[in-house]
C-alpha cells in the first residue's frame, strides 16, 4: 500500500514478481481475515450451542447496542491510522446527548434542528482537536485527555443530574425500528452509507494513502507532498462530527439524554479498532477488519451474557483476546517472514527480491 | 503495483461478511421459536438486575430473592453491569428478553432511558417488577416500594421519642436543603412531632449536603448552638454516619441520641460502642424475597396488577397490590445490636 503510485511506461515488462507472497497467503494471512474467521467462529458456534442466540432477537439488539461503536470505530480507524489518537470521541456522543435534549426541551427545537445542531458542534470540538494536535503540535493522547474531560465536563454542567426524556414517540421509535421485517434495525443505513464513504476515502483515494504514509512516517510524508497537518485536521473534525452524530442516535434510542451518557465508550471504540487490526502505531490498518472487531466484541457478548457468565468474565474474555490480538501481529509477521525467507532461498538462492520490501512495513 | 489487488481482497472481504450477516439472518427467523419458547421451560425463571453487581445491598436483596426462588421451586439468575448506568444495564434486559425468562426483576438506573427496552421483554412475554428503584409506573408490571415516606418519618420520629424519653430538644441533620425526599420527609416528622409528640421541639434543621466532611462539621456546630440538645435525626445515610462519627469521640456521647437512616455496615462499630442505639433502613433482604414471589405470582397469572390484588409471599405473610401497581414491603426495618450482625451490607 505504501509502494509508488507513479505508472510504469507502457509495454515493458517487470523482472520480477509483482508479489513476494501468493495471493492465498497476502489474502488469508492477514489480521483482518483472522478476525474474520474468528467471528465467523464466533457466530456459528453461538447459533448451536447457545440457546436462544439463534432468535430473532439478537442481530437486532447485537446491531442496536453496537451502532454507536460501528459508527464512531470509523473515523477513528483513520485516525489511528496517522499514528494519532481520539479519547475523547465518548465525551462528544454525551454533549451531542445533552445538546439534543437541551435544545428540544428547554429551546423547543424540533429534533432535526436539534441534532444539526449537536453535530456542527461535535464537529467544532473535534477541530478544537484537530487545531491543537496538528497546527499547535501536541500530542493527540495529552489533547484528547484534556478535551475528554471538558466536554464532559460542560455536558454535565449543562444538565446537572437531571435528564431529559421527553422526546417525541416518532423519533425514539424511528432509533429502534427495523429495516422492514429484517433483524437489522434502520441505524445501519446511515452506518453503511458512512462505511463506504470512508472506505473509499481511506482506501481508494489519494487522501487516503496520505493518511497511511503519515502512520508511517510523518516526515517522509510530508516530503512526498502530504499535507500532514491538513490531514489530521480534518480527521479531527470527522471523528468530532460521527461521535456527535452517534451521540443523537445513543440518545433517541434510549429516549434519554444525560450528561453521562456513554461514559467510558472510548475505550470499546478504541479496543476494537485495535482488535481489527489496525496497528496503535500507525501505518496499517483496513476497514473491514475493524468492522469485523466491533461486531466480533459485540457478538462474544451477547453470546456470554445469554450464558449468563457475569459481566466480569466477559471483560477479562475481552481484554484476553485484545492482548492476544496485539501478540499475533508479531506472531503473524515472523510466520510470513519466514515462509518467504524460504520461498526465496528455494527459488532464487543467494539473490534478495526487492519486491520483498514492502513486508517489513505491512508487518508492523 | 500492490493496489489493485489488495482492494479486491479487501472486497471480497467485506461482501464475505456481509453475506454471512445476511444468511445468518435468514436462518434466525425461521429457527427462531424453538429457541426462545425452549429455554422457559416449565419452571418459572426470575433474573434478577441491580443498578449493579458488587454492590453489598444489591448483595443482600438478591439473596433474599434467590431463597424465594428456591422456596417456591423456580430457577434463579443475578445479571448486571460493572457501572450503574441505564446504557450498561440495557444489553441485559434484552438478553433476559432473549432468554425468554418469565420475569425481570429491576432496580433502573434510569426512570426512562430502559423503558424501551423493557417493552420489548414485555412483548415477549417477561413480567417486569421493579424494586429499591422504579421506572416511569407505564414501563413496568409491578414496582416494591420499600417503604412510604409516611414510615420513614413516622419511625424516625418514634425512633428518637424512645430514646429520649417523649420529651426535650432535637435537631434534624438532612442532606442537601433541596433534597426531594428528605424534605419531604421532614416536613411530615415536623407533622407527626406536633401531632403525638408535644414535648418534643424541633429547634434547628442543618444540611450537611451528603458530604461527609460538612455533615461532621455541621454536627459539631450543632452541639454548640443548642447545649441542650437530646437528639439527632439524620434521614441519610452519609449524614448518620459522619454525625455517629462525631459523637463517638465527643464528651456527648451515649448523652445525645441520634437515629435515622443508615447502613448495618456503616453504623456497625457505632451501635457497638454505644453512641448509637438504633437506626432504620428497610431490610433489602425481604425487599428481594417479596420482589421475586411478586414476580411468581404475576407469571402464574394470580395477579395482574390491578389495585387490590392480593398475593402471598412466603414467610412475609400476604400483600395487597396498591395504587399505580405498587406494593409496599412495609414500614422500615430498625436496627439495634441485636439485629445488626445479620446484615452485611
Amino acid at each position: 500500500m505504501t509502494t509508488s503510485t507513479l505508472s510504469r511506461p507502457e509495454g515493458r515488462t517487470r523482472s520480477y514478481a509483482a508479489y513476494g507472497r501468493p495471493l492465498w497467503r497476502r489474502v488469508l494471512l492477514t489480521r483482518e481475515s483472522a478476525v474474520i474467521a474468528l467471528l465467523v467462529v464466533v457466530l456459528v458456534w453461538s447459533n448451536l450451542n447457545v440457546v436462544g442466540f439463534d432468535g430473532p432477537l439478537t442481530l437486532y439488539f447485537l446491531f442496536l447496542d453496537i451502532a454507536p461503536i460501528l459508527l464512531i470505530a470509523l473515523p477513528m480507524t483513520l485516525v489511528i491510522i496517522t499514528g494519532e489518537i481520539d479519547l475523547s470521541v465518548a465525551s462528544v456522543v454525551g454533549l451531542s446527548s445533552v445538546l439534543v435534549g437541551v435544545l428540544h426541551h428547554d429551546a423547543g427545537l424540533s429534533i432535526p434542528a436539534a441534532a444539526v445542531i449537536a453535530l456542527v458542534v461535535g464537529a467544532v470540538c473535534g477541530a478544537f482537536n484537530g487545531f491543537l494536535v496538528s497546527y499547535v503540535g501536541l500530542p493527540s493522547l495529552a489533547v484528547t485527555i484534556g478535551t475528554l474531560a471538558l466536554y464532559r465536563g460542560i455536558a454535565v454542567g449543562l444538565l446537572g443530574t437531571t435528564a431529559v426524556t421527553d422526546f417525541p414517540q416518532k423519533w425514539t421509535d424511528l432509533a429502534q425500528q427495523r429495516i422492514g421485517t429484517s433483524s437489522y434495525p434502520v441505524v445501519l443505513i446511515p452506518f453503511v452509507v458512512l462505511a463506504v464513504l470512508f472506505a473509499l476515502l481511506l482506501h481508494f483515494s489519494p487522501f487516503g494513502r496520505g493518511v497511511f504514509e503519515i502512520g508511517l512516517n510523518n516526515e517522509a510524508a510530508h516530503f512526498t507532498g502530504v499535507n500532514v497537518e491538513r490531514t489530521k485536521f480534518w480527521l479531527f473534525v470527522m471523528t468530532g462530527a460521527v461521535s456527535a452524530l452517534a451521540g443523537v442516535y445513543y440518545t433517541l434510542r434510549y429516549g434519554s439524554a444525560r450528561g453521562d451518557n456513554a461514559t467510558g465508550m472510548e475505550l470499546q471504540v478504541i479496543a476494537a479498532v485495535l482488535l481489527g487490526g489496525v496497528s496503535i502505531f500507525g501505518g496499517r490498518g483496513a476497514l473491514h477488519g475493524v468492522v469485523a472487531g466491533v461486531v466480533l466484541i459485540g457478538a462474544l457478548s451477547s453470546a456470554m451474557r445469554l450464558e449468563s457468565i457475569t459481566v466480569n468474565k466477559i471483560n477479562i474474555v475481552i481484554g484476553v483476546l485484545l492482548v492476544l490480538s496485539v501478540i499475533s501481529t508479531s506472531f503473524l509477521a515472523w510466520v510470513s517472514a519466514l515462509a518467504s525467507a524460504r520461498t526465496n532461498r528455494a527459488l532464487r538462492p543467494g539473490r534478495r527480491r526487492p519486491s520483498a520490501m514492502p513486508q517489513g512495513k505491512e508487518s508492523r | 503495483m500492490k493496489f489493485p489487488q489488495r482492494r479486491l481482497a479487501a472486497l471480497a472481504s467485506v461482501t464475505l461478511v456481509a453475506t454471512m450477516g445476511l444468511s445468518a439472518c435468514g436462518n434466525n427467523d425461521t429457527s427462531s421459536n424453538g429457541g426462545s419458547s425452549g429455554s422457559g421451560g416449565g419452571k418459572t425463571t426470575v433474573t434478577f438486575l441491580p443498578k449493579n453487581l458488587g454492590n453489598p445491598y444489591f448483595d443482600t436483596s438478591d439473596a433474599g430473592g434467590k431463597k424465594a426462588v428456591d422456596e417456591f421451586g423456580g430457577t434463579y439468575a443475578e445479571v448486571g453491569p460493572d457501572t450503574a448506568t441505564p446504557d450498561a444495564q440495557v444489553p441485559f434486559i434484552n438478553t433476559a428478553a432473549q432468554q425468554g425468562v418469565k420475569a425481570l426483576v429491576i432496580s433502573a438506573d434510569d426512570p426512562k432511558a430502559i423503558c424501551n427496552a423493557i417493552g420489548t421483554a414485555q412483548s415477549a412475554g417477561t413480567k417486569i417488577v421493579t424494586f429499591d428503584s422504579d421506572t416511569s409506573p407505564s414501563c413496568r408490571d409491578l414496582f416494591i416500594n420499600q417503604a412510604t415516606s409516611e414510615g420513614i418519618a413516622k419511625t424516625e420520629v418514634d425512633q428518637v421519642a424512645k430514646q429520649i424519653g417523649d420529651t426535650g430538644e432535637i435537631a434534624i441533620l438532612s442532606a442537601a436543603a433541596n433534597a426531594t425526599n428528605q424534605n419531604a420527609w421532614i416536613d411530615l416528622m415536623k407533622k407527626d412531632l406536633a401531632a403525638d409528640h408535644p414535648n418534643i421541639k424541633l429547634v434547628d434543621v442543618v444540611y450537611g449536603n451528603d458530604d461527609d466532611q460538612t455533615s461532621f462539621d455541621k454536627t459539631a456546630a450543632l452541639l454548640q448552638a443548642h447545649p441542650n440538645l437530646k437528639g439527632i435525626i439524620s434521614p441519610t445515610t452519609v449524614g448518620i454516619a459522619a454525625a455517629a462519627r462525631y459523637l463517638s469521640t465527643s464528651q456527648h456521647q451515649g448523652k445525645v441520641a441520634l437515629t435515622g437512616l443508615g447502613t448495618p455496615n456503616q453504623m456497625r462499630e457505632y451501635v457497638k460502642d454505644g453512641t448509637v442505639t438504633s437506626f432504620a433502613l428497610w431490610n433489602p433482604e425481604d425487599l428481594g424475597y417479596l420482589a421475586a414471589y411478586a414476580a411468581k405470582a404475576l407469571v402464574d397469572g394470580d395477579i395482574t396488577g390491578k389495585t387490590g390484588d392480593k398475593f402471598k409471599a412466603g414467610k412475609l405473610g400476604s400483600f395487597t397490590v396498591g395504587d399505580g401497581a405498587t406494593v409496599l414491603l412495609g414500614d422500615p426495618f430498625v436496627f439495634d445490636k441485636s439485629n445488626i450482625d445479620q446484615f452485611k451490607f
